[in-house]
């Protein structure tokens, strides 16, 4: 398969080859997860459903559990209402969850089902116990990507929960934040917390994976394992001084919500992943009211001394970045910021802006660079073939253009389909800035290591 | 068993309890947390393996990244399989059409790789947009000259059953295209095998030995060319029932081919399975290198099996695995480690295959028809079981139980199949329930670990 892949570049307009991106109900069960004791739902067929659910496995390496409306012909033709309420019912009196998130598919967005109408039903028909909640995200996957998808459940969860809240905090309490932190791995959620904490705020993570899909083994089988934001949490974002968007693609639009019903202000950052970013995280943070601790202060010279210490091997290698608009991003930056050359730089989801930020970011090494905004992987690989780079960094699919180009590849992003630890490990903060750094030397000294020719072949390098 | 949705109930059973057949074959209730996939889903997994053809999923992105090059089937020549191609509807398509695009995509991805045939596979949304793939296809079979088969494989059509089917009509329409000159009189087709970590690869060896001719692989490391001469050859033999009986049964009607439905698995089903072959071509020769051929290779394989069966003798398994044939399979495999099987279930099994569990199995054990993770992980719990074989969404389940695992499903890295492959399951089955992890993993922490 390797050898597909023609050099020269011709302009298509009808046709995905080696998608860069998969569809918006993913991204929707994903996000889903992160509420405590939440059963994500996906209203279509029952294929959808298991296909996300073992894509998820296979990328955590834990149980994902969601419920589907299992269509038939018959709901095609004539709506997914009996569907929908049947599955409701269903869920309600077996799986006892305390929320159900439900998103459409392609199929049950065609044939127009009206979530909303269906679940007011459900909820006149007693099907919905008290004091549980059904929420909803539209998430067509003939429109945008898993990305948007993501971004859709986590407005739901705002629209659905916040409500503006009189009683503020008092002056003496914790300096309160809500952080929306995209779509990064459970142990990113749980490192971001674990910062924001440092700085003796109080954070509301929405959603946050932690604790769901990288949880513990215990020796039972958990439908709702411990973490996830609690319902109660959600219903107090009105409570808090401001929403934090990481990600300006996944986090930006609940951030807006949370906003314009409970009135917090918004503010819209770049994940925080590499020294500048996280910089900015912690630059915000301290204006909300976080004291930031000597403890970071030298996480902070940490990465810098590895920075120091490493910038020699990194500078002026080229590399080639692929996946979701903002670890793109906010990887590009810290590529930068070690002295590489982002040659290619490209992400499944479609718009404009992702152009502009990548630009913006490289300044005056935009220049030489192909951003691709709407790209596929076999995309990606003839721009490769046309101008080699020294390092890839992209998610699992990255592999096949890293055999057949014979070159170092770190596994970064979503799907990572055929390696373990990543849901451990985090990339965001100055920690991840260290993990994610160390993976990508050693990815360019092995190389280094391996191709050296016997006199060249050095005990210290 | 309190955690059976009370719809479910006639889908679960015990051996021996001499009640009505288990009910099967119906879509997932609404609302449940199956693990069933659907139409699409059964017709790709089956058609896929053509390494040679051109596989398009006509439909917006998700389907087809979902199925790229998921299933591991290897070939020995071309890969054009193992490259995803997808016509990306979007929402202007869903409201004027894909036609247009589908012919584009079609036309660009043909003259670029010079594939022997095209698939697209129609996905649910394609169904109800109601582009006229057929027309599509022909058009753009006479442009090119190539076979373009469209597959009718709507997701809400039903579960995989129906795409297995949706799959065999298009094969069917593949069958009879080519010339059967040459094709010998001791000639097979393999169909069902997937040559996951290349499986198809040992029972073709096997094959050669005993002077049988393989006319064509449906579907694994499967070639167009040979599919179209398939009709030539003198006997089918099924492996995987679910998927392909039904092809079987169309060729035996329309060419007169016969079928025995074998399976790959275990020693006993293997040899079975190879006699089988010998005895329908009534060559006394070839039935005298088939003994010796599994005389030789059981040989080789007992050993293991012994050695491992130490340790094993006495464990209970639990199977959740897609085929009932193979989970039919299991059971012996898992008797020959010296294993009980507490619980055996699969998503696609009929009535005939269940009643066939039912009596090979010991008294007392479940029989389950498209479970769901809280009734295995009850299960699972409930009999103690110390391993479990099943798929990709098991896997963690029984992990989490503190049960070992063994993958037989997509997953495989090393073949099962064949005397050799029962080798392999022995070493995998005793290496993940000997593994020194489980003194640290605690299990079975509550009788009854799902709140229903
Ligand atoms: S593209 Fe549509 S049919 Fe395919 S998996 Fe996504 S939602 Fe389901």
């Amino acid at each position: 398969m390797l050898d597909h892949t023609p050099t020269q570049v011709v302009e298509r307009s009808a046709l995905r080859i080696n998608p860069a991106n998969t569809c918006q109900p993913i991204g929707a069960m994903y996000a889903a997860l992160g509420i405590h004791r939440c059963l994500p739902y996906s209203h279509g067929s029952q294929g959808c459903c298991s296909y996300h659910r073992s894509h998820l496995t296979r990328h955590f390496k834990d149980p994902v559990m969601a419920a589907t409306s299992s269509f038939t012909e018959g709901a095609s033709v004539f709506g997914g209402q009996p569907n929908l309420l049947q599955g409701l019912s269903t869920v309600f009196t077996t799986y006892k969850p305390d929320v159900v998130a439900v998103n459409t598919t392609c199929l049950s967005e065609t044939i127009g089902d009206d979530i909303p109408q269906i679940v007011g039903q459900a909820q006149t028909d007693g099907i919905i116990p008290d004091g549980k909640y059904v929420i909803h995200a539209n998430t067509p996957s003939y429109a945008g990507t898993h990305v948007t998808g993501f971004s859709n459940m986590c407005v739901a969860m705002a629209k659905y929960f916040a409500k503006p809240i009189e009683t503020k905090p008092k002056a003496t309490d914790k300096p309160w934040v809500n952080i929306v932190p995209g779509w990064v791995e459970p142990s990113d959620m749980r490192e971001i917390r674990r910062i924001t904490e440092a700085l003796g705020m109080k954070a509301t993570l929405f959603p946050d994976t932690a604790g769901v899909l990288d949880s513990p083994q215990t020796g039972h089988f958990e439908m709702y394992p411990s973490g996830g934001v609690t319902i109660e949490e959600l219903q107090n974002l009105g409570r808090a001084q401001a929403t934090l968007a990481l990600g300006q693609w996944a986090s930006r639009e609940a951030a807006i919500e949370v906003e314009n019903r409970a009135y917090v202000p918004r503010e819209v950052l770049d994940l925080p992943i590499g020294i500048g970013a996280t910089d900015r995280f912690l630059e915000c943070l301290r204006f909300r009211g976080g004291v930031i601790p000597k403890s970071i202060e030298e996480e902070r010279g940490r990465l810098v001394d590895f920075i120091v210490d490493t910038q020699q091997h990194f500078y002026n290698k080229k590399v080639a970045i692929a996946g979701d608009p903002d670890q793109v991003i906010a990887l590009t930056e810290f590529c930068r910021d070690l002295g590489m050359i982002p040659v290619h730089v490209l992400t499944g989801n479609q718009g404009k802006a992702f152009t502009r930020k990548v630009t913006q970011v490289l300044g005056d090494k935009a220049a030489g660079t192909h951003i691709e905004q709407k790209g596929d992987m076999f995309l990606l690989h003839q721009l490769i073939k046309n101008e080699p780079v020294d390092l890839l960094l992209g998610n699992t699919y990255g592999k096949y253009i890293a055999r057949a180009e014979d070159l170092p590849f770190v596994r970064v992003g979503w799907p990572i389909l055929d390696r373990v630890g990543h849901s451990y490990l985090t990339t965001v903060g100055y920690t991840g800035a260290i993990q994610l750094g160390s993976k990508m030397l050693d990815a360019l000294l092995d190389r280094r290591d391996r191709d050296a020719a016997d006199p060249k072949f050095e005990l210290v390098l | 068993m309190t955690t059976v949705l009370s719809s479910r109930l006639g889908q679960v059973a015990r051996a021996g309890d001499g009640s009505a057949d288990i009910v099967c074959d119906k879509q997932s209730v609404a609302g449940s947390v199956s693990q069933r996939a659907c139409t699409f889903c059964g017709s790709r997994v089956v058609l896929y393996p053509i390494a040679d053809a051109l596989h398009l999923v006509h439909g917006p992105i998700g389907c087809a990244v979902y199925t790229w090059d998921i299933r591991g089937a290897l070939s020995s020549g071309p890969e054009l399989h193992r490259l995803s191609f997808s016509t990306d509807l979007r929402e202007r398509h869903v409201v004027f059409g894909g036609e247009g695009r589908l012919e584009d995509s079609l036309m660009e991805l043909i003259e670029r790789h010079h594939p022997s045939a095209a698939f697209v596979y129609v996905t649910c949304i394609v169904g109800v947009i109601g582009d006229d793939v057929e027309a599509v296809s022909r058009k753009v079979s006479e442009r090119t000259g190539i076979p373009v088969i469209p597959v009718q494989s709507e997701g809400f059509q039903g579960s995989k059953r129906q795409g297995y089917d949706a799959a065999c009509e298009a094969l069917l329409r593949l069958i009879g295209t080519g010339s059967t000159e040459g094709i010998g009189k001791h000639s097979v087709n393999l169909l069902g095998d997937f040559n996951l970590a290349g499986e198809i690869w040992i029972i073709q060896e096997y094959l050669k030995r005993m002077g049988v001719e393989v006319v064509a692989n449906l579907t694994g490391d499967g070639r167009v060319a040979d599919i179209s001469r398939a009709h030539g050859a003198a006997l089918n033999l099924v492996q995987c029932s679910g998927s392909t009986t039904q092809l079987a049964k169309d060729m035996q009607k329309k060419y007169g081919i016969p079928f025995q439905k074998v399976s790959y698995f275990g020693l006993d089903d293997m040899a079975g399975a190879l006699y089988g072959i010998a005895e329908h071509f009534k060559d006394p020769e070839m039935l005298a290198r088939t003994r010796d051929l599994v005389a030789e290779e059981i040989s080789q394989v007992l050993p293991v099996v012994e050695a491992c069966r130490k340790d094993l003798e006495g464990k209970r398994a639990a199977i959740y695995v897609g085929g009932a044939f193979k989970a039919i399979s299991l059971v012996k495999a898992l008797r020959l480690l010296g294993m009980k099987t507490a619980l055996v279930g699969s998503q696609t099994g009929n009535a005939e295959d269940y009643r066939y569990l039912r009596d090979l199995c010991d008294p007392g054990t479940i029989i389950v028809d498209d479970s769901n993770p809280s009734e295995l992980s009850t299960f699972l719990a409930e009999e103690k079981c110390d391993l479990f074989v099943g798929g990709v969404k098991e896997r963690p389940l029984a992990y989490k139980l503190g049960v070992a695992f063994c993958d037989h499903n997509h997953e495989r890295k090393l073949p099962l199949e064949g005397f050799l492959g029962m080798a392999n399951f022995a070493r995998e089955v005793h290496a993940s329930v000997c593994s020194p992890v489980w003194q640290f993993a605690p299990r079975f922490q509550s009788a009854n670990p799902v709140e229903v």
